[in-house]
C-alpha cells in the first residue's frame, strides 16, 4: 500500500498517493491544468513551461498567513509533498502562461484551417482556451521543406511545438530512434538524425510519433483522394477490407465513447461511399491463423523450422526485424499479415467467383495503422495475385473523415453486415486487434489442432490478455507445455529477443515456444493510425470493446469459419498447401537501418 | 633542494598566448648559458593573477615581480637581477617605486585580495606533485581517511558555510549530507569543469594552476559520500587544464594518492576525464549529466535532485571547480577559520575573472563581503583611460547589469540578488560611457539565444524575441509598446523556463529596463545613443565654423561621402555615410560631432 499524501489545490483536500505529480492531483479535484508537451504515456519531459503553477509558502511578514511563492513549478513533473498548498489558476500564473502560449503561437503557421489536425489540435485548443486573438509577437515561421518520403507518414517540421513527444515515443517507448532532437536553441527539430528522410532513416512507420503529436507536425499520408478518385470511375471495381481494431475506435472521430463497436455502422458506411463488396480483415485473421497455426504445429511438432515461432502480422514489427534483429529472420512466421492474405484472395477467388477481371479491381483496406501503407508494397510478396494485391491503405483517421465528406450520418446508420464471401469471422479473428489477440487465436485453434478435441478447457487464455509489456506463460497442451511470449509497443521486445539470444548462446533449448509481437502499445487499438489522443485509459475501453465482439461471438476458434472451410474446399486446398503459399506466404531479408 | 632562487614565470593560457611558453624557454637557455642550472630554478606556475600585465615573470626569495616581460628580456634579468643582484627596473609595475615596492604587497593590484582558492596558482609547478605536497597538499586528505568519519566531513562542511560557487550558492555540506544519507551502492562525485560564461576563467586558472587541490578535493567528497567513481566534465577548449589534471591523475594514482586503497586506508577512489563540447547549457547539472552519459545535453525536471538520483540513476554529488578547491583548506584548518570570512549569509572567499574597463584586469580572490567599488577602483585600478564608471555586470549572461548606485554592495549572494544580479560563476565584466546599455544586453542575449539548448519554450522562443526586441531599438525603431512586451517575455522566462540558463537570461534585459531605462527611452524617443554604439543612430555633421577645410575627413572616409574644397568647411552627405566614425576619430579640429 503506497503511502498516501494530503494536499490543498486551489484549497480544496486531497488525498493521493505519493510520487502522484500536481498535475495528477490536481484531475482529481477536477481542476484542470493546461498542458501541452505532457502525455500520460510519457515521462514528463516538462518541455513547453504551460502547466505552471505555485505553491502557498507561509508569510515572512504576517505569521500565519499564506502567500503565493514568486517561484512556479511544472505541474507535470514536480511530485506532491504533504501538506503542500497549490495555486493553479491565479491572474499571475495566468498572465505567464499566456505569455508563454503567445510565443509558442508566434512561431507556429496560422493555417489551421488546412491543417490535418484542424479539429484536434491540441494547441488550437489552448488557444481556444485562452481566448487568443491576437499575437503580440512578430511571428518568425521555419519554411524546412515538408518530408513526404515514405507512404505512411509526413513529417512537417514547421508546424512543430518542440514539444519532444515524437522523439521520445520514437525513442522511448518504440525503441526505433528514427527521430531525434537535432540542432540547438532556436534551430531546434525532430527529425531524423543528420537530416536524412524518414525513408532513409529507421523508421518503421509505426506512426506512434503521429498518434502522439500535439499539432500537426506528422501525420499519416493522407490517400483519400486516390480512393475517391477509384470510387468514381466506372472502371473500377473497388472492395474494402477493415481490420479489427477499427471497428472500436473509428466511433470516437463522431463523439462516440472510445470502444464503442461500430461494426456493422462501418459496413454501411462503406457501402454509401460506393465500394461494391465489404469484406472484413476479422476474416483473414481466420485464414490467418488457419496459416500460422498450421505452421506452428509443424515447428512445434519437429517436422521443420525454427523455434519460437514468431508473428508477423505487424508491418512496423517486421520491419524493426529486418533492420534490428535480423538474426530472427528464420523464426518469423512466413503466413502473410490478415490484410496481405484478404487482397489476393479478392483478387483471385473473389474475382474468380464473381466472374470479375482481377485488373479492375480495386481493394482498399481499412487499418488502425500507418505501416500498412507500407505493408503493401514492401516485396513483390505483396503482388501475389499479379497484382499489386492491396492498392490503397487508409487509416481510421482518414476514413472517418471521407465518411464526414460524404455526409453520412455515422451514428445514425442502420448496421449492416459484411458481404458474406470473406466477410465472416469468428471471436478469434476479431481478437487480433488487441495484445496478446493473435496469440490466443492461434491457441484455440492449435488446441484443438494438436489434441483433436473440439475445443480448450478454456476458451479464454487470460495469462496473454492485459497491458504488461511482457507477458509470459506456459499453456498446457493435453499435457504438452507451450511456452510462450507476448510483447507490444515496441521498447518492450528486445527482452524478448535477448532471452531467446541467450538460450541460443548457451546452446539450450529456447525459453519460448511461440513468441507474439505487436508495435503499438496495447496493440492495434493503440495504433498509429487510430483517431488521436489515445491514453491507457481509452486503449483500456477500446480493448473491451474488442473482447465484447469476441464474447458475442457464436464461433469464438479460427478453424470453426464455415467460410474459412468453404474457401480451403473450393480454392486453396489445405493450410500450407502450395498454392496457401504462392498467395498467402512472405519472406524477409536484412535491410540497413539507414538506407543513406 | 639546493636553489638559492627562483625564477617563476606564469603558465596559464593567457601568458601562454601572449609568448610565454618562448619566455619559460628563454629563461631557462639564460640560467643555463650563464651556468647556474644548480643554484637557480626556472619554474612555470600557474596563473598568477595579474593578466593585464603578462606575462609575469616573478623570482623568490626576493618577490621581484616582474611584468610584460618578453623572451627578449630573459637574458638581461639573469645576467642583472640574477648574477649582478640588480632589478631591472623598467619591468617592474610601477616604475616609481621600484626601490621601495618591487614585490606583490607593493601592487595595489594584490592589496584587497585574499587567496584560498588560488593559494597554489602562481606558487607552484602544478605538473609536480612533490610541489603540491610541500604546500601541504594532500595533507587534508589523509586527515580525513584516518582522523574523520564520513559523517565528520559533511558536518565540518557544512559548518564551514561552504556554498556552491558554480552560481547558485547552495550550501555544499547539506549537498553533499543528501547524497551520503543516500543508501550504499554505487553514487558518483562529479567536478563541473564545464566554465562558459564569456570572459570567465576562474575555473580553468585554478585547474591549470592547481590541478592536484581538485583531485584531492574530490577524492575528499568521494570519501563523505561514499562515492568510489569520480568525473571532471571539462570543456574540450581548455587543452592546457586537461594536459595538466591528466599529468596530476597520473602522479597522485602512482603515489597511492588516488585509486585503490588511498594510503592503505581501505577508501578507493578513481577520477577520468569527460569533455565537453562547449555547450554552455552542460554547465548546468542535470544537462551535464546527460553528457557524461553520452546523451544530447538538455536539463531535465529536479527533483529528484542529483544527490538522490543522478549519473545513470545513481546518487551523485556535482561541485564546481572553485567549491572544490576551498576544500582541503576548509578541512586543514577548520570550518571555524573558514567561516569566520566573508558575510553573515557567504563565508569565503569569491574568485572573479576582472575584465572590461578596469585598468587592472585579470583573476581575483577576494573576501565575500568586498564592495563593487573595492573591487573594481582598488583591485582594477579604477576605469581605463580615466573615464566614468557606467555599470558592472556579474554573473555572466545570467547575470544583471548594476548601475553605480550600488557599487558599495558588499559581494554576496543575498545582496547580488536583491539588486537584481546574481553572483554566477564569477566574471566581472565593468563598462564604461562608452558602452551602451541595451547594445550590452544584446550581446549577453545574443549569447543565450545561441547557447540554449532549444528544449523549452520561454527560453527558446523568448529569448529570440527579446533579442529582436533589442535590435529593433538598437536600429531606432523601437516602441514604448515594445518595452512592455520585453518585460513580459523576461518573466515568462524567469519563471516558465526549465533550467537555470532559462531562468536567467532574462537578467540583463530585466536589470537593464530597471535602472537604465532613460537609456531605452532615448533610443526610442530621441534616436540617440548616448555611448555612440549603436551605429544606425549615429549622425555625423561638420561644423563649418571650426572646419579649417584640411581635407583630412574625406581623405578617411571610405564610401566618399564627405565633400570640399581645401580651405573651405567640408559636407558629410548622410545618405552615403555609412557611420564607421573615421571623420571623427581623425579630425583634429573637433569639428565633427556625433549624436
Amino acid at each position: 500500500m503506497a503511502n498516501m499524501i494530503q494536499l490543498e489545490i486551489n484549497g480544496i483536500p486531497v488525498e493521493v498517493e505519493e510520487g502522484t505529480s500536481i498535475l495528477n492531483a490536481a484531475k482529481k479535484v477536477h481542476v484542470k491544468i493546461p498542458t501541452l508537451c505532457y502525455h500520460p504515456d510519457l515521462t514528463p519531459w516538462a518541455s513547453c513551461g504551460i502547466c505552471v503553477v505555485r505553491q502557498l509558502v507561509p508569510s515572512r511578514t504576517e505569521p500565519g498567513k499564506w502567500v503565493p511563492s514568486p517561484k512556479l513549478l511544472r505541474a507535470c513533473c514536480t511530485a506532491v509533498t504533504p501538506g503542500m498548498k497549490i495555486s493553479t489558476h491565479d491572474a499571475d500564473i495566468v498572465k505567464v502562461r499566456r505569455t508563454v502560449l503567445e510565443l509558442i503561437l508566434a512561431n507556429h503557421p496560422n493555417d489551421c484551417l488546412q491543417c490535418p489536425r484542424n479539429g484536434s489540435c491540441e494547441l488550437q485548443r489552448l488557444a481556444g482556451d485562452f481566448g487568443i486573438r491576437d499575437i503580440p509577437f512578430p511571428a518568425e515561421i521555419p519554411s524546412i521543406p515538408v518530408d513526404k518520403s515514405t507512404p505512411s507518414l509526413v513529417l512537417n517540421q514547421n508546424k512543430c511545438v518542440k514539444c519532444g513527444r515524437c522523439a521520445i515515443v520514437c525513442q522511448q517507448m518504440q525503441n526505433v530512434w528514427a527521430l531525434e532532437f537535432i540542432g540547438r536553441g532556436e534551430k531546434t527539430r525532430m527529425a531524423p538524425a543528420a537530416d536524412c528522410t524518414l525513408e532513409e532513416s529507421p523508421c518503421i512507420k509505426c506512426g506512434q510519433c503521429s498518434a502522439h503529436c500535439p499539432v500537426g507536425a506528422i501525420y499519416e499520408n493522407d490517400e483519400t483522394a486516390k480512393v475517391w478518385d477509384a470510387l468514381r470511375d466506372p472502371e473500377k471495381h473497388c472492395v474494402v477490407q477493415i481490420a479489427p481494431a477499427v471497428r472500436v475506435a473509428i466511433g470516437e472521430a463522431f463523439g462516440k465513447e472510445p470502444g464503442t463497436l461500430m461494426t456493422g455502422e462501418t459496413y454501411a458506411a462503406l457501402r454509401r461511399l460506393g465500394f461494391k463488396a465489404v469484406f472484413d480483415t476479422n476474416f483473414s485473421a481466420d485464414l490467418t491463423i488457419m496459416e500460422e497455426g498450421s505452421e506452428f504445429i509443424k515447428r512445434f511438432t519437429g517436422k521443420g523450422g525454427e523455434l519460437p515461432l514468431i508473428t508477423s502480422c505487424c508491418p512496423a514489427w517486421t520491419e524493426w526485424m529486418e533492420e534490428y534483429a535480423p538474426d530472427f529472420i528464420n523464426n518469423f512466421s512466413t503466413a502473410k499479415s490478415p490484410q496481405q492474405m484478404l487482397s489476393p484472395m479478392a483478387k483471385t477467388y473473389y474475382a474468380q467467383k464473381q466472374g470479375i477481371d482481377p485488373s479492375k479491381i480495386f481493394v482498399v483496406s481499412i487499418m488502425p495503422c500507418t505501416a500498412k501503407k507500407y505493408e503493401i508494397s514492401r516485396s513483390e510478396n505483396m503482388s501475389s495475385s499479379g497484382y499489386q494485391d492491396t492498392d490503397v491503405v487508409l487509416t481510421t483517421r482518414e476514413l472517418a473523415r471521407m465518411i464526414k465528406s460524404a455526409g453520412i450520418d455515422f451514428v445514425s446508420l442502420e448496421p449492416e453486415a459484411a458481404d458474406s464471401l470473406m466477410g465472416e469471422y469468428t471471436g478469434a479473428g476479431t481478437i487480433f486487434g488487441v495484445t496478446g489477440g493473435v496469440m490466443e487465436a492461434a491457441l484455440r485453434t492449435a488446441y484443438c489442432l494438436i489434441t483433436k478435441k473440439d475445443q480448450p478447457p478454456s476458451i479464454d487464455f487470460m495469462d496473454v490478455r492485459g497491458m504488461q509489456g511482457v507477458k509470459e506463460a506456459t499453456i498446457d497442451i493435453d499435457g504438452t507445455p507451450v511456452k510462450i511470449a507476448v510483447a507490444h509497443q515496441m521498447g518492450n521486445v528486445k527482452q524478448v529477443l535477448d532471452a531467446v539470444r541467450e538460450d541460443r548462446k548457451n546452446g539450450v533449448k529456447p525459453r519460448y515456444d511461440f513468441i507474439e509481437v505487436m508495435a503499438c502499445r496495447g496493440g492495434c487499438i493503440g495504433g498509429g493510425g487510430q483517431p488521436t489522443g489515445a491514453t491507457d485509459e481509452v486503449r483500456a475501453l477500446r480493448t473491451k470493446g474488442i473482447y465484447t465482439d469476441d464474447e458475442r461471438s457464436v464461433l469464438r476458434m479460427s478453424h470453426l469459419n464455415p467460410m474459412i472451410t468453404k474457401i480451403y474446399e473450393e480454392f486453396l486446398g489445405a493450410p500450407l498447401s502450395e498454392k496457401a503459399h504462392e498467395l498467402l506466404h512472405n519472406h524477409y531479408r536484412q535491410t540497413k537501418v539507414y538506407s543513406k | 633542494m639546493g636553489y638559492k632562487q627562483y625564477i617563476l614565470t606564469c603558465g596559464g593560457t593567457a601568458c601562454d598566448s601572449n609568448r610565454g611558453i618562448e619566455l619559460f624557454n628563454a629563461l631557462k637557455k639564460a640560467v643555463s648559458d650563464n651556468g647556474l642550472e644548480d643554484s637557480v630554478q626556472v619554474v612555470r606556475t600557474g596563473c598568477l593573477g595579474f593578466c593585464e600585465k603578462g606575462p609575469i615573470v616573478k623570482i623568490l626569495p626576493e618577490d621581484t615581480f616582474y611584468v610584460e616581460v618578453k623572451p627578449e628580456d630573459a637574458e638581461e634579468i639573469v645576467k642583472e637581477h640574477i648574477i649582478k643582484g640588480r632589478t631591472v627596473d623598467r619591468l617592474l609595475y610601477d616604475k616609481s617605486q621600484s626601490k621601495v615596492h618591487v614585490g606583490v604587497e607593493g601592487i595595489d593590484f594584490y592589496q584587497k585580495q585574499f587567496r584560498i582558492v588560488l593559494r597554489n596558482c602562481g606558487v607552484i609547478d602544478p605538473d609536480r606533485i612533490d610541489e603540491y605536497i610541500a604546500r601541504d597538499g594532500y595533507k587534508a586528505l589523509e586527515k580525513v581517511l584516518f582522523e574523520m568519519t564520513p559523517q565528520d566531513v559533511v558536518d565540518e562542511i557544512t559548518k564551514s558555510g561552504l556554498r556552491g560557487r558554480g552560481g547558485a550558492g547552495f550550501p555544499t555540506g547539506v549537498k553533499w549530507g543528501f547524497a551520503a544519507k543516500q543508501p550504499a551502492g554505487q553514487k558518483y562525485m562529479v567536478c563541473n569543469a564545464d566554465e562558459g560564461d564569456p570572459g570567465a576563467y576562474m575555473d580553468r586558472s585554478t585547474l591549470e594552476g592547481d590541478p592536484h587541490s581538485i583531485l584531492e578535493a574530490m577524492t575528499i567528497a568521494g570519501y563523505a559520500i561514499g562515492a568510489s567513481k569520480g568525473f571532471i566534465y571539462i570543456r574540450a577548449e581548455y587543452p592546457l587544464a586537461i594536459k595538466r589534471l591528466q599529468n596530476a591523475i597520473a602522479q597522485s594514482t602512482e603515489l597511492g594518492l588516488l585509486g585503490e586503497d588511498i594510503l592503505g586506508s581501505g577508501f578507493s577512489f578513481t577520477i577520468e576525464l569527460r569533455f565537453g563540447a562547449g555547450a554552455f547549457v552542460c554547465g548546468e547539472e542535470t544537462a551535464l549529466l546527460a553528457s557524461i552519459e553520452g546523451k544530447r545535453g538538455m536539463p531535465t525536471p529536479r527533483p529528484p535532485f542529483p544527490a538522490v538520483k543522478g549519473l545513470w540513476g545513481r546518487p551523485t554529488v556535482i561541485n564546481n571547480v572553485e567549491t572544490l578547491a576551498n576544500i582541503p583548506v576548509v578541512i586543514l584548518k577548520g570550518a571555524d577559520w573558514f567561516n569566520k570570512i566573508g558575510t553573515a549569509t557567504t563565508k569565503g572567499t569569491k574568485v572573479f575573472a576582472l575584465t572590461g574597463k578596469v585598468n587592472n584586469s585579470g583573476l581575483i580572490e577576494v573576501p565575500m563581503g568586498t564592495t563593487l567599488r573595492e573591487i573594481i577602483f582598488d583591485v582594477g585600478g579604477g576605469i581605463k583611460g580615466g573615464k566614468k564608471f557606467k555599470a558592472a555586470q556579474t554573473g555572466g549572461p545570467s547575470g544583471g547589469i548594476i548601475p553605480p548606485q550600488f557599487l558599495d554592495t558588499p559581494i554576496d549572494y543575498e545582496s547580488l540578488g536583491k539588486i537584481g544580479s546574481i553572483m554566477g560563476s564569477g566574471g566581472l565584466i565593468v563598462m564604461d560611457e562608452t558602452d551602451c546599455i541595451p547594445d550590452i544586453a544584446k550581446f549577453y542575449l545574443d549569447f543565450t539565444v545561441d547557447e540554449s539548448c532549444g528544449k523549452c519554450a520561454p527560453c527558446r522562443i523568448g529569448g529570440r524575441k527579446l533579442l529582436n526586441y533589442l535590435d529593433k531599438i538598437c536600429s531606432g525603431d523601437g516602441t514604448e509598446e515594445d518595452l512592455q512586451r520585453m518585460l513580459d517575455i523576461s518573466d515568462a522566462m524567469a519563471r516558465a523556463s526549465l533550467c537555470g540558463l532559462g531562468q536567467t537570461a532574462s537578467n540583463p534585459v530585466r536589470s537593464s529596463l530597471r535602472y537604465f531605462l532613460d537609456e531605452y527611452k532615448e533610443h526610442i524617443h530621441d534616436h540617440k545613443c548616448r555611448a555612440g554604439k549603436c551605429k544606425k543612430l549615429l549622425n555625423f555633421t561638420i561644423d563649418p565654423e571650426k572646419c579649417k577645410g584640411c581635407t583630412l575627413c574625406a581623405r578617411k572616409c571610405p564610401v566618399g561621402a564627405i565633400t570640399g574644397t581645401v580651405k573651405q568647411p567640408h559636407v558629410i552627405d548622410t545618405a552615403k555615410c555609412i557611420k564607421c566614425g573615421q571623420c571623427y576619430d581623425n579630425c583634429k579640429f573637433g569639428a565633427i560631432s556625433r549624436g
